[in-house]
């Protein structure tokens, strides 16, 4: 055995003494055949996201081909006379994010703070026990649920509601058919609000107690040393939520098609039936008559991944830099 | 002047922490509402025609989900023996041997693929399991959804080998054991528990996808033989009756959310209950 | 391990209890939800009548039936929109063979819709629905539906369209009773399984829209006939070509097809939009299976071509009751022949 290493090593090797023993030696102990078959079953994920880009770049060639940049600002969605353009999709899919993040994560932010800051630590666990049970539910039910109840109440409830209140707005104009944007923003606000709690808390239990201490030492309330103590300091850990929270609600699926009304228009009236990406590709991928048609569905595939392949780059990396210990107040 | 501060600051700190209480009880009821009318809606039509029977002709009453129940298990059968042991064997690697600049990449990668939304993983399946042979089956399901396991079964894997503590395996190297020898005899055992739930929890996520599966096992009204034809499903089942105007089908739509719902809570209640054991008990 | 041992087991028993299943002729087929209900029904007989026959059909639209039958991942497909002279060059060259039509039923697409506090039947020109559909004509009470139904308290409020979100035959069939009587719509729109629809909420197969339509005030949609029917949706007499005001029913889409009976193509291809006559329901189809010229399996060869038999014959006694109209007899009798040509 090595003598105990000066420095601290993160790799996995470092736990078994280093390399001190031979190449033949590893061999015949068989670590190095199954260093040689896990080492292949790891390469083999690599080798699969590597064949999924490659599909999607591949397939997509025909719709590229044709439309090139201008698929991306392209309003118009013509089977018939093979006009694909991506635009009312990418509208569609930003803004039921967009506005699903603007109810989350107020909503979420504020549990989080309360379970981390203000519960007592039993409580806590439990609640955010319960609120990650919340994160299990499949996409599906929860489009059950969306049609079935919230699209009612955006008819008769919620609709009239917000017109009779901001109908100034020209995003709360227009008729409410009870699908649309603003329900399918809804859905997705319930199912992304246990990520940004489940992330936030966590990042918000690992501030060091200083923080809210001096603040309270100074004469602070519990409110204002959290808000202005404890909360800056695990600002990018939040931000990380929310990039985490945005990711999964641009991916989102089943939920959205069932509630937005699947129509590909962009519209600046919130009450509007809307369309996104990935409802698109579920409703008209298995019956996309002509190649170029199918092309350009995956082409819409290539798009929502490098969407979400960005955004949760960002997020870890946000993740990372408040796990390290550094979140620094200013 | 301060007096008038002070009452704001006071009012504030009462008024925000009320509502950050409030916020997470509304979170938190949300799970019962859903429970609630999952139940509701859902419980009157659990009877025993609905997991024995196969489905009726649209418009006829009556019928069940029987197929897409055991539909449903061959799916995640698929995907666990297809998806868990790359998952496994890859937290292995990135725990046990992994040098740190490819440890890096597969790890980056492991994490890309669990961000790729569900559909896409659908269109990729298609095109690998569909389109070669020419038809819908159920073993191109499964592939999907392996794809969908591996990334979470690495994460946590890795995380629970990880937590065994070095004394562990310094101390089974001192007994002259080789390296793959701690980790199958010593390391993985301790750690089983851990991985296990993980296992389970990746696979009850699974079970409530949708959107892959709508285009490689597609559906079947009948029973499916063997791995390659289409086969029935809970959740797509779920989309399809949800969606149609018929009251009967609402009706199952609802029962089959409730069985799936269940399901899938008490994978996750069930396994974290077995985890805090387990760790009291290896403490 | 006791456990997983006994899951594994338990699955592998459950898997080959599956394949125990054998001698079974597996057949897939998609396409049409315009049909669905009768198919349904016709596979669900046929299975009891042939126990070795399963066909599991999924409607997803007859685009879906077109998309898949090309790409061969279903043994037939089905649709409401015959496929077009180009779709039919690109089925050759990418099996290497020919594809059949083989109408089976005749049904109504209907504008059905949900106006609360309306209870009588509406009529619907042909002015109106291509309006309606174009986005031109907004609310309820606009004069060119409200001339054509005196006496009806038509409210001020704005129309909600729902449209087909999917490939449809029921679209096609819609789209090109719209293009025979509006030109606007013709060059505006034109017809297809998939249109770009000016306005509208769209809903997955015939399903989705009744769906939308039941639960959304205001709407109107259009769906198969039978559809309407089983949920208790209202729907309007449309205007057809003699100018008179038609509501769907068997007669009236067994008279638009009386033409088409006398005359019908090779192909089978035929369009009974719009046709003429007093008694003729101007939105009535055909609906068609498309099999694929050659299929070499010998099996599935024959099963396909004994439910054809079936289906012209004794499955045509089972429309009526669902609401379709069975085929004309010398249709029938055309088919029966035609049946040979798959080899």
């Amino acid at each position: 055995m090595s003598s105990a290493p000066a420095t601290i090593d993160n790799s996995a090797t470092s736990h078994y003494g280093g390399g001190s023993r031979s190449f033949v030696r590893r061999w015949l102990d068989g670590d190095e055949v199954a260093h040689i078959i896990t080492l292949l079953f790891a390469a083999g994920i690599l080798l699969l996201t590597s064949m999924l880009v490659w599909e999607l770049w591949v397939n997509s060639h025909l719709s590229r081909a044709k439309f090139g940049w201008d698929f991306f600002w392209t309003r118009t969605w013509d089977p018939i006379f093979e006009n694909f353009g991506a635009a009312p999709f990418i509208y569609g899919t930003l803004v039921t994010a967009l506005v699903s993040l603007l109810i989350a994560v107020p909503l979420g932010l504020a549990a989080a703070i309360f379970l981390a800051e203000l519960a007592p630590r039993k409580f806590s666990d439990s609640v955010a026990f319960l609120i990650d049970l919340l994160a299990a539910v499949p996409s599906v039910i929860y489009g059950l649920l969306g049609i079935f109840i919230v699209v009612p109440l955006m008819r008769t409830t919620i609709g009239p509601f917000l017109k009779a209140t901001l109908g100034f707005l020209p995003i709360f104009q227009g008729p409410n058919y009870g699908v649309g944007f603003l329900t399918a923003s809804i859905v997705l606000a319930i199912m992304i609000v246990p990520y940004i709690i489940s992330v936030s808390r966590e990042v918000l239990l690992t501030v060091p107690r200083e923080q809210r201490e001096a603040a309270l030492a100074m004469g602070a309330t519990r409110w204002e040393a959290t808000w202005q103590a404890v909360v800056p300091w695990a600002r990018t850990g939040i931000m990380g939520s929310i990039f985490l929270a945005l990711a999964r609600a641009l991916g989102e699926t089943m939920a959205v098609t069932m509630v937005i009304g699947n129509d590909p228009k962009i519209a600046a009236s919130l009450f509007a039936p809307g369309y996104t990406i990935a409802a698109v590709i579920a409703n008209e991928f298995t019956e996309a008559t002509g190649n170029l048609y199918l092309s350009a569905l995956i082409e819409l595939g290539l798009v929502l991944f490098l969407m979400t392949f960005i955004l949760n780059g960002l997020a870890r990396l946000l993740i990372m830099a408040t796990e390290r210990g550094g979140g620094r107040p200013s | 002047m301060n007096q008038l501060r002070m009452v704001w600051r006071k009012t504030l700190n009462y008024v925000m922490l009320t509502l950050t209480g409030v916020a997470a009880l509304g979170v938190v009821s949300v799970l019962f509402l859903i429970l609630g009318y999952l139940i509701f809606n859902g419980g009157s039509s659990l009877n025993l025609n609905f997991f024995t029977q196969l489905p009726k002709p649209v418009g006829e009453t009556g019928g069940g989900m029987a197929n897409a129940i055991v539909g449903s298990l061959k799916l995640l059968f698929l995907a666990a023996i297809l998806g868990l042991p790359v998952g496994l064997m890859a937290g292995v690697y990135l725990a046990e041997f992994g040098g740190k600049t490819f440890s890096f990449v597969i790890r980056y990668t492991t994490d890309l693929l669990n961000g790729v939304p569900s559909i896409v993983i659908g269109i990729f399946a298609y095109s690998l399991a569909v389109l070669p042979v020419k038809h819908f089956s159920t073993f191109a399901g499964g592939v999907a959804l392996a794809i969908m396991v591996i990334p979470i079964t690495v994460r946590s894997t890795e995380e629970f080998l990880k937590s065994i503590p070095i004394s562990m395996r310094e101390g089974a190297m001192a007994l002259g054991a080789s390296k793959w020898k701690t980790i199958a005899t010593v390391i993985l055992p301790a750690a089983s528990g851990g991985i296990l739930t993980g296992m389970l929890l990746a696979l009850a996520r699974v079970a409530g996808e949708t959107a892959p599966l709508l285009f490689t096992a597609f559906s079947n009204q009948f029973w499916s033989p063997g791995w390659g034809q289409p086969i029935a499903s809970l959740p797509v089942m779920i989309y399809t009756y949800a969606i149609a105007p018929y009251d009967d089908w609402h009706r199952q739509a609802w029962a089959a959310g409730l069985v799936l719902l269940t399901l899938v809570l008490i994978a996750n209640v069930g396994t974290r209950m077995l985890l805090s054991r387990g760790a009291t008990r290896s403490a | 391990m006791k456990k997983t041992l006994v899951l594994v087991s338990l699955m592998l028993g459950l898997a080959l209890v599956a394949v125990a299943q054998g001698g079974t002729i597996l057949l897939n087929a998609a396409g049409a939800t315009f049909p669905y209900p009768i198919y349904s029904k016709w596979f669900n007989v046929y299975h009891q009548l042939h126990s070795d026959v399963q066909i599991n059909y999924q409607s997803i639209g007859s685009g879906g039936g077109i998309r898949q039958v090309m790409a061969g991942t279903v043994d037939f497909g089905a649709s409401d929109g015959p496929m077009s002279d180009d779709q039919i060059a690109d089925f050759k060259k990418a099996r290497g063979m020919g594809i059949l039509h083989f109408p089976t039923v005749l049904g109504a697409a209907v504008p059905s819709y949900n106006i609360p506090g309306v209870t009588a039947e509406l009529n619907f020109s042909q002015k109106a629905l291509a309006g309606i559909f174009l986005g031109t004509i907004t609310k309820w009470n606009d004069p060119e539906i409200a001339k054509a139904n005196p006496g009806v308290n038509l409210p001020a409020q704005d129309i909600v369209v729902v449209h087909r979100s999917d490939g449809s035959g029921t679209t096609y069939i819609w789209t090109d009773f719209l293009s025979k009587v509006s030109d606007d719509w013709k060059t505006k729109v034109g017809k297809g399984t998939s249109v770009n629809w000016p306005v509208g909420l769209g809903g997955k197969g015939n399903e989705g829209v009744s769906g939308l339509v039941k639960q959304t005030p205001d709407a109107i949609g259009y769906i198969e006939l039978i559809y309407a029917l089983q949920n208790n949706i209202a729907f309007g007499k449309v205007q057809n070509a003699a100018g008179k005001y038609l509501k769907a029913d068997l007669a009236g889409v067994t008279a638009a097809a009386a033409g088409a009976a006398k005359d019908m193509p090779d192909d089978f291809r035929v369009s009974i939009t719009d046709a003429p006559g007093a008694t003729a329901y101007p939105i009535s189809s055909f609906t068609w299976l498309l099999i694929p010229e050659t299929i070499s399996d010998a099996t599935k060869r024959d099963a396909i071509k004994g439910f054809l038999k079936w289906m012209l014959t004794d499955g045509q006694k089972e429309v009526e009751a669902l609401s379709y109209a069975p085929l004309p007899k010398p249709v029938v009798t055309k088919e029966l022949k035609a049946i040979a040509l798959i080899k």
